[in-house]
């Protein structure tokens, strides 16, 4: 079953939606409104009523892009299939079969010919073409329909660099998204993951970050040291992260852009878990302090430290709300561990987590209204993935595992990713793997993201501007 | 790391090896113990001990390992411009973060323990892995007992 929230739905924002592309990086893309064509008819519309509950995916039909020339077509080929693989994996669309369209090949211009989509049983078609311009350019245009209303729910054009053209076919899935769901997408996101090869007992881990597809995969660093849990700053031009350079465990800012690290902050013991505050100003953290750890905030413009726990105890694995006033983390300061909630300076924590077992890696959704979780019980009995209110009510199990952990949130709220590590069969560790998997918030459409090593501790960029 | 410390390690056998000779090789292979350099991670590890155990999510010190400790105390003070890291760790059977910190604490129980029992503070230093450097492979209780550790080494 489909949960669909409870968001305003609306023809809203197209030209707002589209002008916020011109300040795309690194690439930039530009956008124009396409001339509205057509409109039409009566009849249940694509788009989703908030009164009108949903419980299965919505059909559309992604036919190829047109193009005027064979690598125009080609190229438009490509940008139909990614975003038909977009909009499918989220499960939340039904891909309509090309060997079921009625009329063959691409629809370029104008309005589509409904008679010819109706039987397909599409309830959207997305319809456009590419243009392979002078200079590395390319322009693509593409029009999203409704089909028994028959009206256009959107057309908008891109051009930028033909090397970018993977990024415009998933900003194209995401504005689709948004138009059908009344809600964001998150298809122009990347992520951030450690990469292990090697056995166990010497593992090599590397920064990773690839497209949310699987796609564009790159390697940030070297192995020669261990790296852990990488974090992304808001803006996506950052990641915070844990290395072992020259043997000292301490957290680094890596700059995708220059491929630059900078050690953060100058602390005598271990700093590690960070994250980036939501305004993208600090960085919260723990800091190893004896036999313990604390909480700090480190500024990253004064680079003070602010000591925000002082239990004794270990508290480690800071997050803070999306609006920046409270943070969440875990700390054994109560005997076993568990899940905490104090305000963004310190002060009194708040225990939330009471269900059965140890609470970890606490993340707060983009939306504020749930916060994710690695439950477990330390022995043989499976970890689980699962949310709860920031209250600590309504806890569900979205997934368990072996082992199972380390939640990341989707820009919009609505997908998980963690990692799932298999038993080793034998001493040797055969069949040990640690793969990342993607989840959707209701527990629904659980699959596996594929990466070309096994890797962990996924992070999920914000949505591209 | 644990590669570089496993390359320290096979270079100190490799010195101790060349430091025999091949003119004076006995007849009769020589006891084990023979090759290894007095004060060197090598006779750490098989005269002394260089690990102790701990229990699941804990790092209070058991009798078996205050009683390594107590040997490496001892073996510290007879070595004396020997300097040591002890890095902790743990089974996988815990979360990343939690287990760096988990690690933190078995490894600064065990170097306040050797220095309480004498041993410069100043010539110890910690690490923790948390669970990303188990020595044992398996998913076993078995190997999470010996995952469970402090490691001392020389430096």
């Amino acid at each position: 079953m489909i949960y669909i929230p409870n968001t305003s739905v609306g023809r809203r924002r197209l030209i707002a939606g589209a002008a916020g592309l011109l300040a795309a990086a690194p690439v930039p893309v530009f956008a124009e409104p396409a001339a509205p064509a057509g409109a039409g008819g009566g009849g249940q519309s694509a788009v989703i009523d908030v009164d009108r509950a949903r419980s299965e995916p919505i059909p559309i039909a992604v036919p190829d892009l047109g193009g005027p020339d064979g690598p125009s077509a080609q190229l438009g080929h490509e940008i139909a299939g990614v975003i038909g693989a977009d909009l499918a994996r989220s499960g939340l669309f039904r891909l309509i079969d090309q060997a079921a369209f009625i009329q063959a090949g691409a629809v370029t211009s104008g309005v589509p010919n409904f008679a010819n989509w109706k039987p397909t049983g599409a309830q959207a078609l997305v319809t456009g073409s590419v243009q392979i311009l002078g200079g590395g350019q390319v322009r693509v245009e593409f029009r999203l329909w409704d089909i028994l209303p028959q009206t256009q729910i959107q057309g908008t054009a891109y051009t930028t660099t033909q090397g970018n053209w993977r990024r415009i076919a998933h900003i194209m899935a995401d504005v689709i998204y948004e138009r059908l769901l009344g809600e964001k997408g998150y298809f122009d996101t990347r992520v951030v993951y450690i990469s292990a090869t090697g056995p166990r007992d010497r593992r090599t881990k590397r920064l990773a970050i690839m497209d949310q597809d699987s796609e564009n995969n790159r390697l940030l660093t070297d192995g020669s040291w261990l790296v852990l849990t990488p974090r992304f700053h808001p803006t996506r031009d950052e990641i915070a992260f844990m290395s072992y350079a020259n043997n000292r465990p301490r957290v680094y800012l890596f700059n995708l852009a220059s491929g630059q690290q900078r050690l953060l902050g100058d602390f005598t013991g271990m700093t590690f878990a960070p994250r980036f505050s939501p305004d993208g100003s600090g960085v919260i953290m723990a800091v190893a302090n004896g036999g313990g750890s604390d909480i700090v905030s480190m500024d990253l413009a004064s680079h003070s430290p602010r000591r925000l726990t002082n239990s004794g105890s270990i508290d480690v694995s800071p997050c803070f709300s999306p609006d920046g006033s409270q943070i969440a983390f875990a700390s054994d300061r109560g005997g076993d561990q568990q899940i905490y909630v104090m305000g963004s300076g310190g002060g009194d924590a708040k225990r939330i987590s009471f269900g059965n077992g140890k609470y970890a890696t606490p993340v707060w959704s983009p939306r504020g209204d749930l916060i994710a979780f690695t439950r477990y019980a330390g022995d043989t009995s499976n970890f689980a993935i699962g949310v709860m209110h920031p209250d600590g009510s309504g806890e569900r199990i979205l997934s368990e595992g072996w082992l199972v952990e380390g939640p990341t949130f989707a820009p919009n709220g609505r997908v998980l990713m963690f990692w799932r590590e298999t038993r080793s069969q034998d001493s040797r560790g055969r069949g040990f793997s640690s793969r990342l998997v993607s989840v959707d918030i209701t527990g629904f459409n659980e699959r596996p993201v594929e990466t070309p090593t096994d890797a962990s501790d996924p992070a999920w960029s914000p949505l591209g501007t | 790391m644990n590669i570089k410390i496993l390359g320290a390690l096979s270079a100190v056998a490799l010195l101790a090896a060349c430091s025999t000779p091949a003119t004076t090789t006995p007849a009769a292979p020589a006891p084990v113990t023979s090759s290894i350099v007095p004060g060197s991670q090598e006779d750490l590890v098989a005269n002394v001990g260089d690990r102790v155990f701990y229990d699941f999510n804990k790092s209070g010190l058991r009798d078996d390992a205050k009683a390594t400790l107590d040997k490496q105390a001892a073996w510290l003070a007879k070595y004396a411009t020997n300097n040591v890291q002890i890095a902790g760790n743990c089974d996988e059977r815990g979360t990343e973060e939690y287990n760096l910190a988990l690690g933190n604490r078995r490894a600064n129980a065990a170097a306040a323990y050797l220095k309480a029992k004498g041993v410069a503070a100043a010539r110890m230093t910690t690490i923790s892995y948390g669970k990303d450097r188990p020595t044992a492979q398996g998913s076993t209780e078995q190997a999470w007992a010996q995952n469970r550790n402090a490691i001392t080494s020389v430096r």
